[in-house]
């Protein structure tokens, strides 16, 4: 027990890296998702095709080779960025294609009419998207961007690849250090309690936007 | 007055509306009847901007003018849809509001007070805070009659009106239509229910499918 008190402080430190990751995560995928599914909504043939390989490359491989890519393979080709820089990169790029995907769904099942509505009242293309469609497509997606949420904050884990001292790295060294697994339930306590914590938030959220239906 | 001169328009290589012709004087109702796929719906779109034509001309006191291509807060018809295509997530109050404050760039006290003169009109004042999932068919509508004319169109053109409404409401939406009648509003009608359209159109357009 005395372990697992003493190894909390250093937990913590790790989890600030784990919060970073997952608020510039967040910050940057979910914008670009948008802005993708709206291309993969669109009628344009080319970019549609460009967009989708893209979704096809991110979902059909491991964050994880991602992440090695971000960091070792494109400094091969000078462009060299630090491992938390290389790290933010992969997951927004990963996340962006399943935000995609998510946000490509809601978006298809807003009726035409309410485009039509929005045409004839004269409302201007981005007037339409961002007063009528995203706040429709925002409560019809919120449910999966939450499972995406849960998910990304586990995933935040596989920094450990880039040496990054995540709470998951620092857990494991205290784990060797000391002969013993429990650093590792210190590790699953934090990521219960972040994860608690936005499933908390993403419910408070749910809530606000059931003043509609 | 309204105008349409030699409107014609097809899909590939099926002909909707061949060549039509008709006025509708400013105040008046027409009422355009016929079965379905005789062009009555294509038609009003065609009139909203919401499809093109292939030739022909839309004139308004006048002068010609492009539905789909009409001057910035320029409206000609307005539009209430047979769904009425409210938005959900906005109260009524926004729903009759928003066009207005974004379109026509009205002040608040404005387009706040045109909401509330639209919403005594048409009997919404003490709906104005609700949803749309809140109200009955019969309010939805007029508070689609109302978001329509709060864009000050010339014209108000409604789809297939009585359609989504059951049989009780109809008279209602007949009184209604013959309401704004006696306010001055120019009002299209496109219905299948010739009775109906008999008791509130001043001229009636008869439209069958091309063959």
């Amino acid at each position: 027990m005395d372990i697992l008190i003493s190894v909390f402080p250093q937990l913590f430190k790790g989890t600030g890296v784990t919060i970073q990751l997952f608020l510039f995560t967040l910050i940057g995928s979910i914008p670009l998702g948008i802005l993708l599914a709206f291309v993969l909504s669109s009628k344009s043939k080319f970019l549609k095709w460009i967009v989708q390989t893209y979704v096809w490359l991110m979902r059909g491989t491991p964050l994880l080779l991602q992440l090695i890519f971000a960091f070792y393979g494109l400094a091969t080709v000078g462009i060299v960025l630090d491992r938390f820089e290389a790290a933010v990169f992969a997951f927004i790029l990963n996340y962006a294609a399943y935000f995609a995907e998510i946000f490509r769904g809601g978006i298809q099942s807003i009726p035409k009419g309410q485009y039509e509505a929005a045409q004839v009242l004269r409302l201007t293309p981005w007037q339409t998207i961002s007063k009528i469609i995203i706040p429709q497509v925002g409560k019809i997606t919120l449910p999966s961007v939450g499972n995406e949420v849960i998910s990304l904050v586990k995933d935040t884990s596989l920094i450990y690849i880039l040496g990054l001292s995540d709470v998951m790295r620092i857990g494991k060294i205290a784990m060797e250090r000391e002969a013993t697994l429990l650093p590792l339930i210190g590790v699953g306590i934090i990521y219960l309690a972040l994860t608690g914590f936005f499933t908390v938030v993403l419910k408070q959220v749910e809530k606000r936007l059931d003043y509609y239906r | 007055m309204l105008e349409l001169k030699n409107i014609k328009k097809s899909f590939g290589s099926r002909t909707i509306i061949d060549g039509l012709n008709l006025s509708i004087s400013e105040g008046s109702i027409l009422a355009i009847v016929g079965p379905s796929g005789g062009g009555k719906t294509t038609l009003l779109r065609t009139l909203a901007g919401l499809e093109s034509i292939d030739s022909g001309d839309f004139l308004l006191d006048g002068k010609k003018f492009n539905p789909m291509n009409l001057k910035e807060q320029e409206q000609v018809v307005g539009v209430v849809f047979q769904d009425f295509q409210l938005f959900p997530h906005l109260s009524v109050f926004e729903n009759i509001t928003l066009a207005p404050k974004l379109v026509l760039k009205e002040d608040k006290a404005v387009y706040t007070q045109k909401a509330q003169q639209l919403a005594e009109q048409l009997g919404l004042t003490t709906l104005l805070e609700q949803y749309p999932y809140q109200l009955s068919g019969g309010q939805k509508q007029r508070v689609a009659i109302a978001r329509a004319m709060a864009m000050n169109p010339r014209v108000l053109a409604y789809d297939e009106p009585t359609s989504a409404l059951d049989p009780a409401l109809r008279q209602q939406v007949e009184n209604l239509i013959l309401d704004l009648k006696k306010q001055g509003v120019t009002q299209i009608v496109v219905t299948h229910d010739l009775d109906f359209a008999k008791n509130i159109a001043d001229n009636l357009l008869e439209v069958s499918p091309v063959k």
